[in-house]
């Protein structure tokens, strides 16, 4: 089948992008649809063009590299799919698609529908994870873990950090990616310590970075490829408000004599 | 030169006791005086950046990809294995240690493989205390599976990603780091070169893949934890961007590169669909605890799976194998897979395929377990074939994996490079000649949490270092000739891209390095990689510039490492004449079809030393001794 | 150990001063938080105040009586007066505050975007908010004091006690005021839809065995203010309130 893809174009973070418009003339139903783009970039390098530049590495859905909207849809129309495991099966003969990279101040263009993550990962050093050195902790089995609270933390630490849900929302907000981490470390004993420090030093990190508001109207949960809820989201402002009126005035105390 | 394995003395459990106390150890007010390289941040690479800064050394930790979180141990699916013995059924240090080197069928250092089982039992401990969500059981106890090739129930897993939340762990603990200022982290930095001083590892060059910027950065020692190669086959599990170029380069400035042919095939991968494939999805070999393998017993039965009836299937692995069934070892399995197909059994639209039937496990325990098993499973498997494998059987067929192989370390995980050690799936420790399930993420973490932290502050506090900065003429050096590599590849301006080169190069290697080779193939083979090369250099074309973010100049470096490494592969295959693990010749096998050891001959592992451009690199030995598991032909009957 | 003027730069320059005191209304969690209860407030609010204004049904010595009993008691009235005040003037406050932020969140928007989860009220609460800020004048400017009400009356006049039920009728009589009312109140029923589920999302309250239910009684609730509120500018318009 033949595809017309209208792709972002932009060289560098500095310069000016604009939709260049493609023709994907022998396109395989079983192609996924970064398959399409190697297609299409195997052209572009035999005409001398310059390829599309975009992020994949594992192409099966968990290393969160891919993503960008096809069509206004953040990883396009397949629920709980990224792009690297969307098929073109999914798409009819003709269909006309619009890609574009995600779009915040918080992640800038690098080129092309390529962006820079970093801020997540600087949300995470914010207090996305349990202080525990390497050496000797206690046995795995010491704490027990309610089965059902294993299974929702696990629920939300399937978190890719792909993206898409800041790519989604209106205001850019990254706050399904922040509770996801709030959430997976919040539900589960050994996390317990530092709750309330990280659900304050996260969400404080999120705005410095940049990201909105969260206005509560769940296109981020639409369009996760792990299907994390905005429950999470809740559980994180909960988290945040309980920290906020607990917080205690930092007391020094005496040092080893 | 001589290989010195140096391994410690006493009896197998009090080696790695031996070995600690003999280390020397860094005063902890030093510590952060002296700086350690860490490429990669896999599980090994992350645990290892993680761990040197909580210890409190200064750490800078390169990866090329965005961010430490997205390292390919992300993607394995099934487990990691721990000699917990929680299930009560008969586990313990000594049967992992024993069930792993008999695994690697006798080609694996019995001193590693004993510490691995040892620490193994730590590491379930520290991801549980980082908050890994692990598998429980209603009581809230953590849950076991048995895993390829196991009798017990030893595999810890955390639905089918337990890759992605062990690495998730480590990222975490390295994020903390990177706050404390203890870890600098540098993403999307391709590692081009060592910088040797002396013949002492004490830096690297890179490139900064947003700008195209050359960085040379100096330390007092080097760690890789740069993965396996098996994108060298073009098409297999690997994520796409997995490469050999930090091995290889160093395998180039002197680190022996050990058992380049011990390549590990998966069993169980959903079949190719066309030329245009650009990768292959593996599906957790746990499945094949609750699936049957079987082809139609007569050939050329084009019929649906379901109008098959149960008299004209083959279960060919529980024919085969009654023990162990479904669950034989990976190389086992695939060899057979390939046996059935070669036949003209196979099944999908290639014939290159086997299937893998739940029906019987859905009708025994309900398709709402097998959903809780394997859910996220099913579902991928559905999304990439558009098939329902509740109601049809899966269709699998092997493919590239994991390589055993890697650069060539002692006890200590040090490289023939004194300075430069190397972790994980990039050096060649710990499987032998074939890996078990779920010991990959054991043996990333043995090495990053526990084991190289150790060694290196031995390494440090015994070692003379200058003090360098990145001004030295090795360094400088260095820097040249990655921007001369860089300003070649992008003159050439040839006709063909990369990536067919790259097709080209893995249709060789798969043909006759692949699942079975054997002496003609595999010189054939190093023929026509030698002519795929000096046609590369000819004729590839890497359009764009040089400081800009290109991915087609990434990704020629990495092939044109790929198309040296190929021969390497072809070379150690060949000379390695017997079978053993995933290294199969056909001219060594049992009358049943078995691989056929050469213990007399072969007993060690081979560790192959660069000469320089052009000349046949030299053939080094380390003997391995066997005795604590005597050598015995591997039987899953 | 030095490592050289070549090595690059780390990444991850900004962070989290975590040592500052807090200050909670400054992230936009707090904001939200505020914007959450202030919204309580203004929805608990338009619900009494529909069921009082359906007052009018019961004629006009009802209604005016109601009236009546608020200015008898002043410290009720202004009490009330002040806390809805300032409820509303932090509920702009912080939506102005938020809605800034967020636009400087996404500087350049999509060519194409396309809704995959969310509902048209969610998406224009940006547009429903100052369109009730301006009608809440208007309504105030008309039956509050009555600057913009043709025809105000007093039941008592010297104390400056309005007669809302004549207020209403008169008010209501022009078709063009009517119509400003109606399609008010739409913009108030979109409002309520998405607030008064979404602020207990915002104060952190969301359980999958309760939150549906909560979700189904915001929506009873935004329709039950239409329904409520249009009755009456309709009733007078059909003559059923004369």
């Amino acid at each position: 089948m033949k595809i017309i893809l209208h792709v972002w174009r932009q060289k560098d973070r500095n310069a000016e992008g604009k939709l260049v418009r493609y023709e994907c003339p022998n396109v395989s139903e079983h192609m996924s649809f970064l398959e399409m783009l190697d297609v299409l970039n195997e052209d572009l390098t035999a005409k001398g063009d310059d390829p599309v530049a975009f992020e994949h590495d594992c192409r099966e859905g968990i290393c969160g590299c891919c993503g960008f909207v096809i069509n206004g849809v953040a990883h396009g129309p397949m629920p709980g799919t990224t792009v690297c495991q969307l098929h073109m099966r999914h798409f009819k003969d003709g269909d006309e698609l619009y890609l574009e990279p995600w779009r915040a101040m918080a992640f800038p263009v690098l080129k092309d529908l390529m962006v820079d993550r970093s801020a997540f990962d600087r949300i995470i050093a914010a207090g996305g994870y349990v202080s525990v050195s390497t050496g000797a902790p206690p046995d795995g089995n010491a704490l027990p873990v309610p089965k059902s609270d294993a299974e929702r933390a696990m629920d939300a630490a399937q978190c890719i950090g792909c993206g898409a849900c800041v790519a989604a929302c209106p205001n850019a907000s990254a706050s399904l990616f922040t509770s996801a981490k709030v959430s997976h470390l919040g539900l589960l004993p050994q996390g317990q310590p530092e709750r309330h420090e990280r659900a304050l030093g996260m969400v404080r990190q999120m705005a410095i970075e940049g990201f909105g508001a969260c206005g509560n109207i769940g296109e981020c949960e639409a369009v996760c490829p792990k299907r994390i809820s905005i429950e999470n989201i809740a559980r994180m402002h909960r988290d945040f408000l309980c920290a906020a009126f607990a917080e205690r005035p930092h007391v020094e105390t005496g040092g080893a004599g | 030169m001589n290989l010195d394995s140096r391994i410690p003395s006493g009896p197998i459990e009090k080696k790695w006791d031996n070995c600690r106390f003999d280390m020397k150890l860094v005063n902890p007010a030093n510590k952060r005086k002296y700086t350690v390289i860490v490429v990669g941040t896999g599980l090994a690479g992350g645990s290892a950046a993680a761990t040197l800064g909580e210890l409190g050394y200064n750490v800078l930790c390169f990866s090329h990809q965005d961010s430490p979180r997205r390292a390919h141990s992300i993607a394995a699916q099934g487990g990691i294995n721990a000699a917990k013995n929680y299930q009560n059924d008969g586990d313990s240090i000594y049967r992992l240690f024993y069930d792993t080197v008999k695994g690697g069928d006798f080609r694996a250092r019995e001193a590693n493989v004993y510490r691995l089982a040892q620490i193994s039992v730590n590491i379930i401990d520290q991801c549980v205390a980082q908050g890994v969500p692990f598998a429980r059981e209603y009581g809230g106890m953590l849950a076991n599976r048995s895993f390829g090739g196991a009798q017990v129930s030893r595999t810890f897993y955390a639905r089918g990603q337990t890759g992605q939340q062990l690495l998730l762990g480590a990222y975490q603990a390295l994020e903390r780091q990177i706050q404390a200022g203890s870890v600098k982290m540098f993403p999307r930095r391709e590692m081009l070169d060592l910088i040797v001083i002396d013949g002492v590892a004490r830096g690297v060059v890179t490139r900064d893949m947003v700008t195209g910027r050359f960085e040379a950065t100096v330390a007092d020692a080097v760690v890789l934890g740069t993965g396996g190669y098996g994108n060298i086959f073009y098409l297999s599990t690997n994520a796409r961007n997995s490469n050999a170029t930090a091995i290889w380069r160093a395998y180039k400035r002197g680190a022996a590169f050990g058992n380049p042919c011990f390549t590990q095939i998966h069993p169980t991968c959903i079949p190719v669909s066309g030329e245009y494939q650009s990768k292959l999805t593996l599906m957790s070999e746990s499945l094949r605890n609750d699936g049957r393998i079987w082809v139609p017993l007569r050939k050329g039965d084009t019929r649906p799976p379901a109008q098959i009836p149960e008299a004209e299937r083959d279960y060919y692995l529980e024919r085969r194998y009654p023990s162990f069934g479904n669950l034989v070892p990976r190389d086992v399995a695939s060899r057979n897979a390939k046996m059935v197909c070669d036949e003209g059994r196979g099944v999908g639209p290639s014939g290159f395929g086997v299937y893998l039937d739940f029906a019987g496990s859905i009708n025994r325990l309900g398709a709402d377990t097998i959903r809780e098993r394997y859910g996220n499973l099913f579902e991928m498997y559905e999304r990439i074939t558009g098939e329902d494998p509740y109601s049809l059987p899966m269709r699998i067929y092997p493919a590239v994996h994991y390589t055993m192989g890697g650069l060539w370390v002692d006890y200590r995980l040090q490289s023939t490079i004194p300075g430069l050690f190397v972790i994980g799936e990039a050096n060649f420790s710990d499987h032998g000649a074939n890996r078990l399930g779920a010991s990959a993420l054991m043996q990333g973490l043995a090495d990053g949490y526990f084991v190289l932290p150790y060694t290196i502050g031995d390494y440090l506090a015994s070692s003379k270092l200058e003090k360098l900065d990145a001004s030295h003429a090795a360094a400088r050096q260095g820097l040249d000739g990655a921007g001369e590599l860089t300003r070649k590849l992008l003159g050439i301006k040839g006709k063909r891209s990369v990536d067919s080169f790259h097709k080209e190069l893995g249709k060789y290697m798969w043909e006759y390095c692949g699942m079975a080779r054997n002496a003609k193939g595999l010189e054939h083979a190093q023929g026509k990689i030698a002519e795929l090369r000096d046609e590369f250099w000819k004729n590839v074309n890497v359009t764009g510039g040089g400081e800009e973010i290109n991915q087609a100049l990434e990704r020629a470096g990495r092939v044109a490492d790929f198309l040296e490494l190929g021969e390497l592969m072809c070379l150690d295959a060949l000379q390695r004449r017997e079978s053993c693990g995933g290294h199969f010749r056909e001219e060594w096998q049992t009358p049943e079809g078995e691989a056929q050891r050469d213990d007399e001959n072969f007993s060690h592992a081979a560790a192959w030393l660069h000469q320089g451009p052009g000349k046949t690199p030299e053939r080094l030995v380390e003997p391995l001794a066997f005795e604590y598991v005597h050598p015995s032909q591997r039987s899953y009957k | 150990m030095s490592v050289g003027s070549a090595a690059p730069s780390a990444a991850g320059a900004r962070s989290a001063d975590t040592s500052k005191l807090l200050s909670f209304y400054h992230s936009p969690v707090g904001k939200k938080a505020v914007m959450a209860i202030t919204g309580l407030i203004g929805a608990g609010f338009v619900i009494a105040h529909m069921l009082g204004n359906l007052q009018v049904f019961l004629g006009p010595a009802v209604m005016n009586a109601y009236g009546m009993k608020l200015h008898e008691s002043p410290p009720l009235l202004y009490g009330a007066r002040t806390v809805l005040l300032i409820a509303l003037a932090l509920h702009i406050v912080a939506a102005v505050q938020l809605s800034r932020m967020n636009a400087q969140a996404r500087p350049k928007g999509y060519a194409k975007w396309t809704p995959a989860g969310s509902s048209y009220a969610s998406r224009t609460m940006r547009v429903s908010g100052p369109l009730l800020a301006l009608f809440i004048i208007y309504h105030l400017l008309h039956f509050t004091s009555g600057v913009a009400h043709p025809n105000f009356h007093y039941q008592d006049a010297l104390h400056r006690v309005p007669a809302p039920y004549e207020n209403v009728v008169a008010g209501f009589s022009n078709p063009v005021v009517s119509l400003v009312y109606i399609a008010a109140m739409i913009v108030l029923m979109l409002h309520i839809h998405h607030g008064a589920w979404s602020l207990f999302q915002s104060l952190g309250l969301n359980h999958p065995r309760y939150t549906p239910a909560l979700r189904s009684l915001a929506r009873a609730a935004s329709y039950a203010l239409l329904t409520g509120n249009c009755a009456i500018p309709l009733a007078v318009l059909a003559g059923v309130v004369k």
